[in-house]
């Protein structure tokens, strides 16, 4: 309800505590002003009052006891004289002595104009009696002697004094109250001092910390005790808090970028250590095996005389071992260089891939039958490099492990993945059993013996770390006896679920 | 009465290739007039007449065979070495080595090495690799006149 008034002096949204201050601090000054003066002027009104009633009461007292002579011996010019002597008091307008009969026995005005005042009637028990009006007092008394009423005495006077009295109080309360708020108004700057000052400096020191982030900044600290010094130390409080928080932070965050540092370094050195470790194994372990066979060699072609048939076959295993181990470190280094190589992508053509691979297969595929199913493959990015060593293993491993078959059959297709192509190979060859297919990509796992199928078990090892390479995802599908099929992606993202793909898979293929 | 002089120049630290080697070539009748240094340091010096070969009247071999890995100076050394020198810059130089690691492989060409050749483990296909070389090389291969390298 206060609200209008409010608005007087500003926007209250835009009110600073110092201006909600002041404004309280006037109003509660005024309404107790305001109450005092009212209960002030009450009581003075009713004393004055009072006072005015008993004057004319004295004045009505002398004067009717100085005309009882006059009433006795019926003498009006006396009792005129008598009342005359009123003209001392300037607030009596008139005075009149009443017969018991209602005639006028002697008057007095105070101005020659003056209109006799209709008279109340009195109670006829009451020795006086007065009214009080607006502007006029009334007051009569009755003149008895020895016991008999001669008659009545009014006395009117008007309220001036009472009324200009009144109006100078009410310009000294006024006065009074717009010092008293001038007062409030001067004494703001000591509220601000006391209470908004610190509240003020607390909402600046706030709003600057939050612009510049600069945690190690305080508000001011307070000598005295109360709410305000209790606000300002939890805010310092709190803001060493998060200065120590963002130290930790920073601390850890320095912490981790050091460490990132340093296993960055660890895995550059690892690597290095590893190139020259491939590169002493490609020298150093190579020689041996070279010298072993050559060894071997030379001792069954110079010594055959002396060698049983038996010593030759041994002799004929270790040379056959030392190949293999010979085949063994060349595909682990190639394994190794092509996990360092770096992937270039452009648009490959993969149809015009295969039958590259195609072509160098040919003397492998010599006195075969050997039925190829290429479909028309897409065209996708990858590192043409690469993807050949991913195809040519796989087809390489098709048509090894599909000898056995009366015709092979090798097919080479795609299928929609959710994001890319979904290659696969699939050939009818000695497949694998599925319980044993996580080993399939490790490297140095092999599924067959060496006797039923040669090979190193880096084969797949190696397709797997290019696909990977590529963000890829490959993945195998087999039974014994009934072929096997890989699927692969050379594109980042999730490939298409093995359950969803296993029953698309051999559709397209029909379709095919 | 000195030998003919040295038409190859093997420089090979293992013992146990250089026998096999030495087996390849002999089988391949190519044994004549071979030299044989066990390191860098002693190809060099066998090569510009120096230190234990100071007697030697300089004469350029058709062909240096030259493993990489060796004791003291490496292969790339010396083929460096070789290289700077102009009485020997344009000497046919054929990597044989057991790596074929493709730093070395760069390396030795930029340097101008005339052939890189891995040893094969399988000591049949050494022997023929070995065979084929050294009868390129010394009896196919016109190699460059003396002049040549004195002309550089």
């Amino acid at each position: 309800m206060f609200k209008p008034a409010f608005r007087l002096f500003s926007n209250p949204r835009q009110s600073s505590v110092v201006g909600r201050l002041t404004r309280m601090n006037m109003l509660v000054s005024a309404a107790a002003l305001v109450t005092a003066c009212a209960a002030f002027f009450g009581y003075d009104l009713a004393s004055f009052r009072t006072a005015i009633v008993e004057g004319l009461s004295t004045q009505a007292q002398i004067a009717a006891s100085n005309t009882v002579t006059a009433l006795l011996f019926n003498d009006p010019q006396s009792a005129v004289n008598t009342l005359a002597a009123l003209k001392v008091s300037p607030s009596i307008v008139y005075s009149g002595i009443l017969l018991p009969d209602g005639r006028v026995f002697a008057e007095y005005r105070q101005r020659a104009g003056t209109v006799r005042p209709q008279f109340p009637a009195m109670p006829p028990a009451q020795a006086e009696a007065h009214w009080l009006g607006h502007n006029r007092a009334v007051l009569a008394h009755a003149i008895v002697f020895q016991g008999r009423r001669l008659g009545t005495i009014w006395i009117e006077s008007d309220l001036d004094r009472v009324n200009n009295r009144l109006k100078h109080y009410a310009g000294i309360a006024g006065i009074v109250l717009i010092g008293s708020l001038l007062a409030a108004l001067l004494v703001a700057p000591i509220f601000q001092g006391a209470i908004a000052a610190p509240i003020v400096a607390l909402a600046r020191t706030a709003q600057e910390i939050s612009r510049s982030k600069d945690y190690s900044a305080r508000a001011a600290p307070r000598q005295s005790e109360g709410e305000i010094s209790v606000l300002v130390e939890s805010f310092n409080e709190m803001l060493a808090q998060i200065q120590s928080r963002d130290a930790e932070l920073r601390q850890a965050h320095g912490e981790m970028e050091r460490r990132v540092l340093e296993r960055t370094a660890e895995l550059g050195a690892a690597n290095k250590e590893l190139e020259a470790f491939s590169y002493s194994v490609s020298h150093d372990l190579r020689a041996p095996l070279r010298q072993i066979d050559g060894f071997s060699a030379i001792l069954m072609d110079q010594c055959a005389a002396e060698l049983s048939p038996d010593a030759r076959r041994y002799l004929q295993r270790v040379r056959d071992r030392a190949h293999h181990m010979g085949h063994l470190v060349d595909d682990l280094l190639s394994m190794g260089r092509i996990g360092r190589q770096v992937v270039r992508r452009r648009d490959t053509d993969i149809n015009e891939l295969i039958s590259g691979i195609q072509s160098d297969l040919a003397p492998e595929c010599e006195g075969r039958r050997i039925e190829w199913r290429i479909a028309n493959l897409p065209q996708i990015s990858c590192d043409p490099g690469l993807a050949k060593i991913v195809f040519m293993n796989l087809l390489s491993n098709a048509l090894k492990y599909s000898r056995d078959r009366e015709v092979a059959v090798i097919e080479v297709g795609h299928l929609a993945g959710e994001n890319a192509p979904v290659f696969f190979v699939r050939d009818n060859g000695a497949g694998f059993d599925m319980r044993y297919a996580d080993k399939l990509f490790g490297v140095f796992q092999r599924l067959h013996r060496s006797d039923e199928f040669e090979g190193t078990g880096v084969g797949l090892a190696t397709v797997q770390r290019v696909v990977q390479k590529h963000g890829g995802h490959i993945w195998a599908e087999a039974q014994l006896e009934k072929g096997a099929t890989f699927f692969f992606t050379f594109t980042p993202g999730r490939p298409r679920a093995k359950e969803d793909s296993k029953i698309p898979a051999v559709e397209v293929l029909r379709e095919a | 009465m000195k030998p003919d002089p040295v038409e190859l120049l093997y420089v090979e630290d293992d013992d146990a290739d250089l026998e096999l080697t030495m087996i390849a070539l002999e089988r391949g009748r190519l044994l004549n007039a071979i030299h044989v240094a066990r390191d860098g340091v002693e190809a060099l010096d066998f090569l510009f007449c120096r230190g234990a070969h100071s007697g030697r009247s300089f004469s350029v071999p058709k062909l240096v065979l030259l493993d990489l890995k060796l004791p003291k100076i490496d292969g790339i050394q010396v083929l460096r070495a070789i290289r700077q020198d102009p009485r020997t810059a344009v000497l046919p130089v054929v990597v044989l080595t057991s790596s074929r690691e493709q730093k070395d492989v760069i390396e030795t060409y930029q340097l101008g090495v005339n052939s890189y050749i891995q040893k094969p483990v399988d000591f049949t296909k050494f022997q023929e690799t070995v065979r084929q070389l050294g009868f390129y090389w010394l009896v196919v291969n016109e190699p460059p006149p003396a002049a040549a390298a004195h002309q550089e």
